[in-house]
Parts: structure tokens; C-alpha cells; sequence
């Protein structure tokens, strides 16, 4: 068991990101019409959070809700159009470089270059992270083993593998670059019982073992339960609330004797696995 | 130093990757290579049918070779540009792009060793095209200076290489069609450069437009090395233009990507659906 320090891992800092819509032509962005600027989404409005090292910290919120937007501003894939974000100290886009090599992601699709086996794939991150290619080898064949693939389905093409076994490929290729924040987006979704149970203990794993802080994003009420520390619910790109699970089900019963599916729903008035009716997001009518 | 070392290092990445890409995609790439070979053969049978086509003698060796050169340029150019081009495109198709994009990774490094890769796959296999239609159309080439030709080939892969970087914020920006579009501005290229002719021909506004493409020079190079054998010391007028637009096109070309990635990032376009 690792002795932990107490330190912001994660730190966002009115975060704000807002998305134009597709098919607006640029001089309509610049010289608007009689019915004003184009409409933009907000996805994240306003947000400060801030997850402590070794926390696994879950984000819950329903489809559309901002949680993969925010999953993606931390990793340095989206710029925010307002506030901050900080990594262990380090500024995500001022410092970009310096906090890419501390993270790493898995997100609900195992994207990978599918006709190339896992064992290409994975020394191609490894090499990314200027990991030596000899050591990689050996240690791609221990963490693909560790969940539960064998040697032979290494050197195969992965798109001869089922969507779990390419989770866990996916998942063992952010263990390979031992990133001390490993951001999971929804990394179970759509797995069977078995691979879903077998992804959670290698999170709980890595957490007592290496000292890995997660920022896990779910629309798995159990699975948010199980692994997180604390939880932060998110609707209409803003936290509604953030607490430990018990703390959650205490807003809504003294007892705790609540789901945290029964807080989500009375707190946003739907329930997770609905996509929020258009007028109900936050729309941008008119900027000026 | 150490910097410097660990940029090489990580940029061997993308060599080897595009290495085991191409390995698995063999058959794509076997019949990619006959597409070639069959259009250096049409253009070769265009140089050979022309004294009957026109009724007046011709050299035909000559200019077969001649036209042989334009096919085998545009074919090295399609090659060094797809690698590039499809750096981004087969990244987003796979999925991959915001991995690759996620790693602690120079923009410069990235596109060096996704470049590396292109340029020595694409001398690799112009050389077996020429090979192939030299056989072929039994084209004398004892007086031909082949390594000049290939030196060219090479000095002119720096500004190529610029261009593709360049190329290469198209499908970053236009996930749907940018693919599409960076064969278009190969083939434009080409097309000012006097690919099958010498740019002579074309109206002065297009002679202007050559003046700075490197595939003009390029071109003038090998045509100078294969027809007439001049060495590398007769090339200077070639290769000195070759690498200053070189010079400029790699930095420029990084700087342009840079910041479509930076505008790519600020619309959510890394990934299509935002």
C-alpha cells in the first residue's frame, strides 16, 4: 500500500468550452445575419474541480453532458476557450509536452490501427514515449497477460480480436507509459460482465500499486460506487454536485439508503442514460 | 544533444509503424505499384507512338526517357505525398489520430519520421519502376548519370516534404474530403511544373508559377541527369533553388500545421464529432 501525498493532481479553474455548430459558413461567423451570430453549444460552463493525487475521481453525467469534452480538454485534445487547466502543477497549454508524458487516456472506443497485432501497436505508443522498444516488448507481453491475453493473440492482427480483448489492449497500452493521471472514458461501456469486472479490479490495481490518480468518467452508477472516492455530477457542461458517493446519497436520504442514480435524477431530473432535449442545454442565442 | 538524440528516437516511431502498415497492407501496395508501372508504360508508348502519331522522325529512346522522368516524378509524388497526406487521414479513419496527438510528441518530430519513412519507400520504389520500364522498353541508359538523377530525386524529397507538411492540414481541417484535396494540389503542382513538357510551352502567368515550384526544378534535374548524364557538379543551378526552397518550406510547413492543429483543437476537430 502506498503512502500518499496530498496534492491537486487535477486542477481546473473556470473552464469553459463552447463548440460551433457544423455547416456555418465563415462570413456568417463574421458578419451575422438578421437573426444573429451563429447558435454554439456549450459544453462545459464554467467548471472548477480539482481531483487529489491517488483519487479515482468518477464524472457523472448523461450523454451530451460535457464529461468526454472535459476528459478531452485535461489530455490536451481541446483548447478551452476560457480558464485553466493544471497537471500536477504544470499548465495543459502552456505546458502541453510536460503533461502529456504524465497522462495517459482510454476512451470507449479502442482506437488502433486494427490489421497491426497488439504487440505493433503497443511499441508504437512505447516508442511514442520514448520507452526502450526491448523492455516494452517484454513488459507488453506481462500486462497483456496480466488481462488475461495470451502470448500467441499478441503478435495477431487486433481486428481479429472481440471489442473486450481490444479494451484491454487499449487499456494496457495506457498502463505501458505508467502515467501517474489515467483518464478513462466510459473504458467499460459495452463489455461483457466479465471484461467490465475484470477493467475495474486492473483500475483499483493500478491506484494501490502505482500511485495512479483516475479521473473515470461512467454512466455506470455500480461501477461509480465501486471505484470512486469521490464523484462529481455533471449536467448541462455544469458540476451540479461533488462528493464522496456516500456524501451524494446522503443529499437525498440522511440514511444514505439511496442509489446514486435516484441522487442523478433528482438533482438533474433525468435519468443517465437520456441525451437532454436540445432546448434543455445551454444555448447561445446571442453573444453581443 | 540528448534532445536532439531522444526527437530521433521517437521518431522512428512512425518509420516503423508505416513500416508494419505497409507490410500488412501488402497486397494494396503490389497493386498500387502495377497502377504505376502500367502509367509509366502508357506514357512510355506515348513517347514511342509519337513519330507515327505526327508523321515526322523522332527520338524516341529520348523521348520515351522524357516522358518516362514526368511519370516517374508524379508517381514519387504520390507516394511521398500520400504518406504524408494520409499521415492525418488514416489516423482519423482509424481512429488513432487523438493517440498519436496525446503523445508527448514534437509536431516537428512527427512529421520528420512520417516524411522519413515516405521518402525512402518512395526512392525505393521509384527505382523499381524505372527498372521495370527500362527493361521493358530496352531504353539505353550508359549515358544516363543515375545517381545524379537519384541525388536529385533526393535534395528535391526537402521541399517535397515541405509542401506535403503543408498538404497535410487539409484533412486535419476537412476530415471529410481533405484526402481528396491533397491529391488535387499534387496533381496542380505537377501541372505547373511541366510534368510531360517543358514549361515553355505553357502561357507566361503558369512560367511565372513554375519558377517557384520545386518539382520544376526537380524535374530539369533528373531530365539533365538521365538524357544528357550531366554530374552533380553541372547541377548546382538545380540543386542550390532545390534546397532553399527546402529551407523554406519545412519550417513554413510546420508552422502552418501547427496552427491548423491549434484551430483543429479550439473546434474540436481532431476527432469528427467535436
Amino acid at each position: 500500500m502506498i503512502e500518499r501525498i496530498v496534492e491537486p493532481a487535477v486542477t481546473l479553474r473556470g473552464l469553459y468550452k463552447r463548440f460551433q455548430p457544423e455547416g456555418i459558413s465563415p462570413w456568417r461567423r463574421f458578419w451575422p445575419g438578421s437573426d444573429g451570430p451563429p447558435r454554439g453549444l456549450v459544453a462545459l460552463d464554467y467548471v472548477d474541480l480539482e481531483v487529489q493525487r491517488g483519487e479515482i475521481f468518477g464524472v457523472l453525467g448523461a450523454n451530451g453532458s460535457g464529461k468526454s469534452t472535459l476528459i478531452r480538454l485535461v489530455a490536451t485534445l481541446l483548447l478551452p476557450d476560457d480558464g485553466e487547466i493544471r497537471v500536477f502543477g504544470h499548465d495543459a497549454v502552456a505546458e502541453e509536452i510536460a503533461v502529456k508524458r504524465m497522462m495517459n487516456r482510454v476512451s470507449v472506443e479502442a482506437a488502433f490501427f486494427k490489421k497491426l497485432s497488439p504487440m505493433e501497436n503497443l511499441l508504437y505508443a512505447a516508442r511514442l514515449y520514448d520507452l526502450d522498444p526491448g523492455a516494452a516488448r517484454l513488459r507488453i507481453v506481462e500486462i497483456l497477460g496480466g488481462l488475461g491475453i495470451n502470448e500467441k493473440r499478441v503478435f495477431e492482427p487486433l481486428e481479429h480480436m472481440s471489442r473486450g480483448m481490444q479494451q484491454k489492449v487499449a487499456i494496457a497500452r495506457a498502463l505501458l507509459t505508467s502515467p501517474v493521471l489515467l483518464l478513462l472514458d466510459e473504458p467499460t461501456t459495452g463489455l461483457d460482465p466479465r471484461s467490465k469486472r475484470e477493467v475495474q479490479e486492473f483500475v483499483l490495481q493500478m491506484r494501490e500499486q502505482h500511485d495512479t490518480t483516475v479521473v473515470l468518467t461512467t454512466h455506470d452508477m455500480e461501477e461509480a460506487d465501486r471505484l470512486c472516492d469521490r464523484i462529481a455530477m455533471i449536467a448541462d457542461g455544469r458540476i451540479i454536485a461533488q462528493d464522496t458517493p456516500a456524501g451524494l446519497k446522503r443529499l437525498l436520504s440522511p440514511d444514505g439508503n439511496v442509489s446514486l442514480e435516484d441522487v442523478f435524477m433528482e438533482l438533474t431530473g433525468h435519468g443517465l442514460e437520456d441525451e437532454p432535449a436540445e432546448d434543455a442545454r445551454i444555448l447561445i442565442a446571442n453573444t453581443t | 544533444m540528448a534532445t536532439l538524440a531522444r526527437e530521433l528516437r521517437v521518431s522512428y516511431a512512425f518509420v516503423e509503424r508505416n513500416f508494419n502498415l505497409v507490410k500488412r497492407y501488402w497486397a494494396l501496395e503490389v497493386a498500387w505499384f502495377i497502377y504505376s508501372v502500367a502509367h509509366s508504360l502508357a506514357m512510355g508508348f506515348i513517347g514511342a507512338g509519337m513519330a507515327r502519331v505526327g508523321g515526322q522522325p523522332v527520338e524516341a529512346d529520348q523521348l520515351v526517357l522524357y516522358l518516362l522522368i514526368g511519370s516517374l516524378v508524379w508517381s514519387y509524388l504520390a507516394v511521398v505525398f500520400d504518406a504524408i497526406g494520409e499521415m492525418i487521414a488514416w489516423e482519423r479513419w482509424e481512429g488513432t489520430i487523438e493517440y498519436t496527438f496525446m503523445a508527448p510528441v514534437n509536431r516537428s518530430t512527427h512529421m520528420i519520421g512520417s516524411c522519413l519513412f515516405a521518402v525512402v519507400f518512395g526512392l525505393i520504389r521509384t527505382a523499381l519502376i524505372l527498372l521495370v520500364v527500362v527493361l521493358f522498353f530496352q531504353i539505353d541508359l550508359s549515358g544516363a548519370n543515375l545517381w545524379a538523377g537519384a541525388t536529385v530525386l533526393a535534395v528535391a524529397s526537402i521541399s517535397f516534404v515541405g509542401l506535403g507538411i503543408t498538404a497535410s492540414t487539409l484533412p486535419l481541417l476537412f476530415p471529410e474530403r481533405g484526402a481528396q484535396m491533397v491529391f488535387i494540389a499534387q496533381t496542380c503542382l505537377l501541372l505547373f511544373s511541366g510534368v510531360y513538357y517543358p514549361t515553355e510551352v505553357m502561357p507566361e502567368w503558369m512560367q511565372a508559377v513554375a519558377q517557384v515550384s520545386p518539382a520544376t526544378y526537380a524535374l530539369n534535374g533528373i531530365r539533365a541527369a538521365l538524357l544528357e548524364g550531366q554530374g552533380i557538379a553541372d547541377l548546382a543551378g538545380t540543386l542550390v533553388p532545390l534546397l532553399l526552397i527546402g529551407a523554406i518550406t519545412i519550417p513554413l510547413g510546420v508552422r502552418i500545421f501547427t496552427a491548423a492543429e491549434r484551430y483543429a483543437k479550439r473546434t474540436g476537430r481532431l476527432k469528427r464529432s467535436g
